[in-house]
This record gives C-alpha cells, sequence and structure tokens, in this order.
C-alpha cells in the first residue's frame, strides 16, 4: 500500500459507490492521496475508539444496552459512522483509511496483533448488529460465504434437538428459517459456548445467527491481512515520515506493563508477608496465602503470582529463594524442586528456552485467559469466585459493607495487579520515585490521546486511587489490630 | 498379585529387556507414520524421554523405525513423551531460522485425571485410586467418547490408561490432527461442564434449555449413579458429605431434597427450571478435563506403551468393549511382563527358534505376544488397521491427482 505514489484523485461521486455499503470486510485498500494530517488524525481516533471498545468489553456485556449506548455515543463523538444513510460517506472514507493505517502499526507483533484483531472484530461485531435482515443476507452474498441450507425433510426430523441447542430457536424458527450446515471449525465460538446444535462434526445455524460465521471470518481474513502487512513493513518504515507517528501508535495502547524490573532488590523476602496485606490485590493476596497454607500452588498460580512478584521487584535469586523455601516446607524436596520447579522460575525470568523476558499478567488478562478449575487459586477474584464466597472474603479483610456492594456495581478502572501495588505504595507513603513512574505513562496516553479521552483517564486513576486508598486503610488497621 | 512385586529400584534392569523384545515397534512406527500420506510427518515428529536421574531431553527426532528402536534401546528412557509434528526435524530445530520452527499439528488429546476429582471422593485422594473411584473414569470415558463420534464426527479414538491414576484420549482423525489453537480449546470447553476452582462450592449451573448434549452425557451419569454414588462412595452416609451435597442445593427446597434424597430418586417433581438434581449429579460425576493440554498443538503428553515410573504399569490402549470391566490394577507391569517372558523362556527353549527357521523365511519373533501385553497389542492393532483403511483412500486420492498432470 503506498499513499503517496498514486497521483490518481478520486471524485466525490466515485466516494458513494466505494462507500454505499454501511459495513465492510477492508478487503481493499484505499488508494487516493491522504494528507499526513489526516493521515494522523484518524489514526488517533480509531485507536481510542478501539480502546473505548475494550473497556466497554470489560465493563458490560457486549451488545448489552449499556454497552450499545456508549459505543453510540463514542462512535458520533469521534465522528465514526455507526448507522447506515447516506450522510455517512465521509465517516466511512474515515473509517476506511484509519484501519489501514492501523494495520501498520500492529502488526509488527504477536500481540499486537492479537489486541488488534480483538478490538476490530469487536467493532464489527456491534456495527453488524445495527444491519437489518435483508442487509444481512447482501454481507453473506456479497462475501462469498456460501454454506448449504438443509432440506425441510431434515429439519423436521432435527427440530427438537434444535429448539433444544439454542435459546434463540423455538419450533417457529425451525419452521419459518433457512437452517445451514457448518463446518464446525468455521463456528468455533459457538461450539465453545455450546449455544448450537452440533452433530457429525457440523453445526446447525438459523439464518439468525449466521454473525458469528462472519464474524470468524473477518477474524480469519485479517489474521492472515497483518501477516502479509507485516511483510511489507520495511518499506514503510523507510518513510521517515510515517515510521515516528506507527512507533508511537502501537505503544500507546499498551502503557505501563511493568516488563522492565524498577526497584529491583528493594523489597526483601521478609516483607512479602506483611506487604500482601498492606499492598496486594486481592488475587495475589490469595495466591500468597494458598501458598503458606498448602506450601505448593499449580502452575497457573505459579504464573500468576510469580510475574507479579518479578513486577514489584523480586529478583531472580530472591524468588528462587521465596519458592524454593515454601515448597520444601511441602511435599517437595530440594532435589526435586531444583530440578522441577527452578527451570520454569528461571524461565519466567528469561533465562531459559526461547529467552522472554515474560510480562505480569494484567487484569484483562487474567480475568480473560486460563479460567482456575479444581485446586487452582489463580484468577480474579471478582470475575472467578462465587459472589456469597467474595464477599466473607472481603468481609475478612475489613472492607466496609457499603465498599462490598459497591464492588458489584463497579466500573473497572484498574487495569494491572502491578498497579495496585505501587498505588498502594504510594498511598502509604512511597517516595518521589513511584510518582515519577506513574506519571510517565500519564504523559504518553495525553499525547496519544487528546481531550475527553485523558481527561477521563485521569478521573479513572483518580477514582481508583481513591478507592484504593480506602480499601488499604481498611486493610492497614486490621493489620495493626492483629 | 504381581503388581506388588515391581519395584521401581529394578527399572534399569527391566528398561533394557523391555525396550529390546516387548515394546511394539513395528505398531508404534506404524501409528505415527499415519500411511506415509503426508511426507516427513513421521520424521519431523518431536519425541521427548525423561532418562535415568530425572533427566530430560525434548526434541529428540527419528527418521526411521530402525532409527527409533536403536536410540530407545540405547537410552532406556523411564519416560516416553509424544509432542506435536514440526515444520523441520526436531533434532536441527537449533539450525533452524529462528521464528520459522513451528509445530504444525499433533492428534488432538484430552487428559483426565483423578486428582482432579479430590473434592468430590471419599475413598482416596491425590495420586490413589481403587475400584470404586475408577467408575469416575469409566463415565468419563463413556460421555467423552460418544461427544467426540457423534457431535464432532471423529472416528479413531485411541483411549490409554495413564499408568497410575487416569486416562488419556488420542483423537488421530486427519481433520484433529490439523485442528488449530482455537478450535481446540472450543472441542475442550465444548465438553466441559465443571466450572471453579478451590472457591466455588457450586460447579455445575444448567439453564433452559438443556442442550442435547448435556442430555446426553446425563443418560450416562444416571446409569452409573445409584451404583456409583450411594453405594461405593456412600455420599448419604457420613454427615461432612450428606452436608456437601445439601450445600449445592437451593435453600427452599432443602426439606423436599431431604425426603427425595431418602428414596432413590430420578423422578422429576421439581419446578421446570430447578435442575438441582441434575447438577448435583454431573458436580460428582461428570469428566474434568484440563483445557490447557488439550490446547496446546505443541503439547507432549506421555506416549502409549510408555512405562510409569512409580507403579511400573504399562500405558495400554483400553478396549472400549471392555470398558465395563477394565480394571487398572490387572494392567501389566513391567516386572510382570519381564517375568513372563523368562518363564516362556525356560519353559520353550530353542524349539520355537527352530520351527520358524524350518520353514525358510526369516520370521521375527513378537515375543510380547507370550506376555499380558499380548491382548493389548492386538486391540491397538485393530484400531491401526481401521485408520489404515482411510489412509488407502487418501493415497489413491493423491496419486490419482498427480496423474492427472
Amino acid at each position: 500500500m503506498q499513499f503517496m505514489s498514486r497521483q490518481k484523485k478520486l471524485l466525490p461521486n466515485s466516494h458513494t459507490e466505494l462507500y454505499g455499503q454501511c459495513l465492510q470486510f477492508y478487503g481493499q485498500p484505499p488508494l487516493e492521496n491522504i494528507a499526513l494530517s489526516e493521515f494522523e488524525t484518524f489514526a488517533v481516533e480509531r485507536l481510542k475508539l478501539l480502546k473505548t471498545v475494550e473497556n466497554l468489553g470489560v465493563s458490560y456485556v457486549k451488545l448489552s444496552e449499556q454497552y450499545t449506548k456508549k459505543l453510540d455515543q463514542e462512535s458520533k463523538n469521534l465522528n465514526f459512522p455507526y448507522r447506515s444513510g447516506p450522510s455517512e460517506i465521509e465517516k466511512r472514507r474515515k473509517d476506511h483509511i484509519s484501519h489501514f493505517i492501523l494495520r501498520l502499526a500492529y502488526c509488527q507483533t504477536e500481540d499486537l496483533r492479537r489486541w488488534f484483531i480483538q478490538q476490530e472484530v469487536d467493532l464489527f461485531r456491534y456495527r453488524f448488529s445495527y444491519l437489518s435482515s435483508k442487509q444481512k443476507l447482501e454481507f453473506l452474498h456479497k462475501n462469498n460465504l456460501q454454506y448449504d441450507a438443509i432440506s425441510v425433510e431434515e429439519k423436521k426430523a432435527l427440530q427438537d434437538k434444535l429448539v433444544n441447542s439454542s435459546y434463540a430457536v423455538s419450533g417457529i424458527t425451525v419452521e419459518d428459517q433457512d437452517f445451514y450446515k457448518v463446518p464446525f471449525q468455521d463456528a468455533l465460538d459457538l461450539v465453545r459456548t455450546r449455544k448450537v446444535y452440533l452433530k457429525a462434526g457440523y453445526v446447525y445455524i438459523p439464518h439468525q445467527d449466521i454473525v458469528t460465521i462472519i464474524l470468524n471470518d473477518f477474524r480469519t481474513r485479517l489474521s492472515k491481512a497483518l501477516a502479509l502487512t507485516a511483510r511489507s513493513l520495511p518499506a514503510v518504515h523507510s518513510d521517515e515520515r510515517l515510521q515516528p507517528l506507527l512507533n508511537h501508535l502501537s505503544h500507546a495502547y499498551v502503557g505501563q506493563d511493568y516488563s522492565i524490573q524498577k526497584n529491583v532488590g528493594k523489597i526483601s523476602l521478609e516483607q512479602i508477608d506483611s506487604l500482601s496485606g498492606k499492598s496486594f490485590p486481592l488475587c495475589m493476596r490469595q495466591l500468597h496465602q494458598a501458598l503458606r497454607e498448602n506450601h505448593h500452588l499449580r502452575h497457573g498460580g505459579r504464573m500468576q503470582y510469580g510475574l507479579f512478584l518479578k513486577g514489584i521487584g523480586l529478583s531472580l535469586e530472591q524468588a528462587l529463594q521465596f519458592w524454593r523455601s515454601e515448597f520444601i516446607r511441602g511435599k517437595v524436596d530440594a532435589d526435586k524442586f531444583d530440578k522441577a520447579y527452578a527451570y520454569s522460575i528461571r524461565h519466567m525470568f528469561g533465562k531459559e528456552g526461547k529467552r522472554t523476558d515474560y510480562t505480569p499478567y494484567s487484569c484483562m488478562k487474567v480475568i480473560l485467559s486460563n479460567p482456575p478449575s479444581q485446586g487452582d487459586h489463580h484468577g480474579c477474584p471478582f470475575r472467578h469466585s462465587d459472589p456469597e464466597l467474595l464477599k466473607q472474603k472481603l468481609q475478612f479483610y475489613k472492607v466496609s459493607p457499603s465498599g462490598i456492594s459497591q464492588v458489584g456495581d463497579i466500573t473497572f478502572s484498574l487495569n494491572h495487579p502491578n498497579q495496585y501495588f505501587v498505588e498502594s505504595q504510594k498511598v502509604l507513603g512511597g517516595g518521589k520515585d513511584i510518582k515519577r513512574e506513574m506519571d510517565t505513562p500519564q504523559r504518553s496516553q495525553e499525547n496519544s490521546g487528546r481531550g475527553s479521552a485523558a481527561a477521563r483517564e485521569a478521573a479513572a486513576a483518580a477514582n481508583a486511587s481513591q478507592h484504593l486508598a480506602e480499601m488499604t486503610e481498611e486493610l492497614d488497621s486490621f493489620f495493626q489490630d492483629a | 498379585m504381581p503388581s506388588s512385586d515391581y519395584d521401581p529400584a529394578s527399572l534399569p534392569d527391566l528398561l533394557p529387556l523391555y525396550y529390546r523384545r516387548l515394546f511394539p515397534f513395528s505398531q508404534y512406527y506404524r501409528w505415527l507414520n499415519y500411511g506415509g500420506v503426508q511426507k516427513n510427518y513421521f520424521q519431523n515428529r518431536e519425541f521427548s524421554f525423561t532418562l535415568k536421574d530425572d533427566i530430560y531431553v525434548r526434541y529428540q527426532s527419528f527418521t526411521t523405525q530402525n532409527e527409533l528402536e536403536k536410540e530407545m534401546q540405547k537410552m532406556n528412557p523411564y519416560k516416553i513423551d509424544i509432542g506435536a509434528i514440526y515444520s523441520h526435524r526436531p533434532n536441527q530445530h537449533n539450525t533452524v531460522k529462528s521464528g520459522t520452527f513451528q509445530a504444525l499439528e499433533k492428534e488432538l488429546v484430552f487428559d483426565i485425571d483423578m486428582t482432579d476429582y479430590d473434592d468430590v471422593r471419599s475413598c482416596c485422594s491425590a495420586a490413589d485410586i481403587c475400584c470404586k473411584c475408577w467408575t469416575l473414569m469409566t463415565i468419563a470415558i463413556r460421555i467423552l467418547d460418544r461427544a467426540l463420534r457423534e457431535d464432532f464426527g471423529f472416528q479413531h479414538l485411541l483411549w490409554v490408561y495413564s499408568g497410575r491414576r487416569g486416562v488419556h484420549c488420542w483423537v488421530c482423525d486427519e481433520a484433529a490432527r490439523k485442528l488449530s489453537v482455537a478450535a481446540r480449546s472450543a472441542v475442550a470447553e465444548y465438553l466441559s461442564l465443571i466450572k471453579g476452582g478451590e472457591e466455588t462450592v457450586k460447579k455445575v449451573v444448567l439453564t433452559d434449555p438443556i442442550h442435547p448434549f448435556i442430555r446426553e452425557s446425563l443418560a450416562v451419569v444416571e446409569r452409573y449413579f445409584p451404583r456409583y454414588a450411594l453405594q461405593e462412595q456412600d455420599i448419604l452416609g457420613r454427615k461432612e458429605s450428606v452436608d456437601k451435597v445439601l450445600s449445592l442445593v437451593p435453600e427452599d427446597i432443602l426439606f423436599t431434597v431431604y425426603l427425595w434424597l431418602q428414596s432413590l430418586f430420578l423422578q422429576a417433581t421439581a419446578k421446570k427450571g430447578q435442575y438441582f438434581e441434575k447438577e448435583i449429579m454431573l458436580q460428582y460425576c461428570y469428566p474434568r478435563l484440563d483445557v490447557n493440554v488439550s490446547k496446546g498443538v505443541n503439547h507432549l503428553l506421555k506416549s502409549p506403551f510408555s512405562v510409569h515410573p512409580k507403579t511400573g504399569r504399562i500405558s495400554v490402549p483400553i478396549n472400549l468393549k471392555e470398558l465395563d470391566v477394565f480394571d487398572p490394577f490387572a494392567v501389566p507391569t513391567i516386572s510382570l511382563i519381564c517375568e513372563e517372558l523368562d518363564r516362556k523362556k525356560e519353559n520353550n527353549t530353542e524349539s520355537s527358534g527352530r520351527s520358524l527357521a524350518q520353514k525358510g523365511k526369516m520370521v521375527k519373533t513378537y515375543y510380547y505376544k507370550r506376555t499380558t501385553l499380548a491382548k493389548y497389542v492386538k486391540y491397538f492393532d485393530q484400531f491401526l488397521d481401521a485408520m489404515a483403511r482411510s489412509w488407502k483412500g487418501e493415497l489413491l486420492r493423491k496419486s490419482d491427482l498427480q496423474k492427472e498432470f
């Protein structure tokens, strides 16, 4: 894709043709000349939109009323299309161009790609939900998704099973609509959540649910496209006007990931018990307690907690000593520890295998990946625990009753367990160093997102630290009483 | 009992005999070569070995069956794991440009481990098993086998006893081997009903409508539940376990439930939408999978016919036709089969060898046939025969395509 070499200028009515459809798969890149200022604005605003998509996705059920209302609002504010209609042409052009610019910025690493694809898929899903049935059908045919419909006889024979497979399918649905037979590999989301009838490797989908298939198709196409884009990156990077902007875009979303260890060695092992009461978020406190009680943690717990400890400043030697001394108290002897577990701790610090220095998990990662099962203590207590049990725990940790009920409703403003730790230490009287750490990400956020987004972030951080201050005060007094 | 004769210290003496005379190399190769339909399939497969003193070596690979035999006889691994088929030969992965060495295909696998049921079994815990809780494995195999075949359309499933406390399933269909990480994880989640770790009391929640998959699974559980939970596990026999059951029941119908529990239930007297009796049965009996084992294309899993160093038992394939009478304690140990071999040798001396030679050709002596291992290898052969029919079809198809050019 070359922005400046094409000399053709497209006439306005070609725009009407190009952008006649309100939704697209982004199959073709834009071919027109684009001013550099537009380039930058479009990209930054789409990034803001995608960040909103991400945050709303964690706080609300996707496509719920609150979710769509807020996303409508944001799309309007940033001048992106969110409805069909002729006035949307300019917005669709912006949508088209900004998507392709962000592809350049987000194709470079696995993590960036994964993030970008996830938000684009969610955005697509939201927009698709606004299409009428007729428009959906048109979209299917235009994009070559041919799946076979089953015969009326087969539908009748399978009627009970079809009705029982999905909350949304009734006897009437089966009679009125076409059902498509789709290979299960093309409908993984429906299979994963068991929302569909599956037989002999095929899922049977009513016309109304074909959206999931489309989303998968979108995801696959985008994934392939990003791989291709990555290969043409060197050519793009040679243009000095673009490179700094693209780098800036891809770093802005990440923010503070606690991968670069600051304060290494400033924490001693003796402090960990008391720190766990004062400054650890609930998930880590739970893990620490389970470790002390059982002298063991399973793999998921070791990863989540081990990386967190690395993030707060434990050195490799300290970590080895910490885990070893605890495991030895349990069923593991020193030899076995050195052979089996020491390797994985060194691996965490990037000293083994492919030498990746793993980053501590963000809240998003803890909540969304690897849910705990029998025997596990990792995960997010606010997501993965029984509400009753969670209430009990918070009571035990002496959080006020109003605080507990608030927890149920809270909009997520905390992003990372290590962020909790740093904020908490700050509140409890940390030094200037810690304050400076917190300022840097704020600044880069402000640069990338102007106006409302930055103000909102600052307000959210203030809320988070106030909330944290309350919680840490309670916890502090609990420890003093004990 | 033969199993009590096994002593882990004798492994260094038994393993050489096992790998020289008993390990079914030709069946093993026949399996992993998959009919030679795809080039370099066997050569690019990763194996990992655990050697004496817990030395662990990864990225082992072999070019021929012969090479595999020689290496295993040289190294005498305590444990063998099978990994993925990579883009290049695993033992040359260091020479490959970073980023291009990738896991491409592997069987879809499942690992059911009895430790994951500790919160619902009263007879044993941790690594122990007994005939009372083994029923859980039977239930797990029946439910998963049905679902993988009827719902997902897979045909070539190999169920293997892990040697100590669980079972593995290897789904060997071509479509299964080619599944992506996302697809594997979707399959595993479709099959999962038990959600929650230490912090969750009620691990199964059913809502309307009840999916056909859950209905089918319940039908299996209901067949086994009365004998298993009420007699073998005796969940109503002690106060703690009664309390546990009751903690899963909504409070307003507690009294009704108590009466219900007194008699063998199965009639749905509960209000529509309340499925607590089904949820309880499922929480006690439904299979617990480790999704992470199934997700990864590059995940290494214990190989069939590998020895379990702690129990000495061979990881044998399970014949589903005899599932209800399968006894994990009757599975041969390495010491048993070595002993059987010695015994037969004493009885036969040279006679069998000579009669074979008289036939005028070099017939390989299949020593495993003289041991309890025989019936398991025979079953493995049948499994391979069924798969071979599909390979034949594939090879024909491929050669047809070539002729067109």
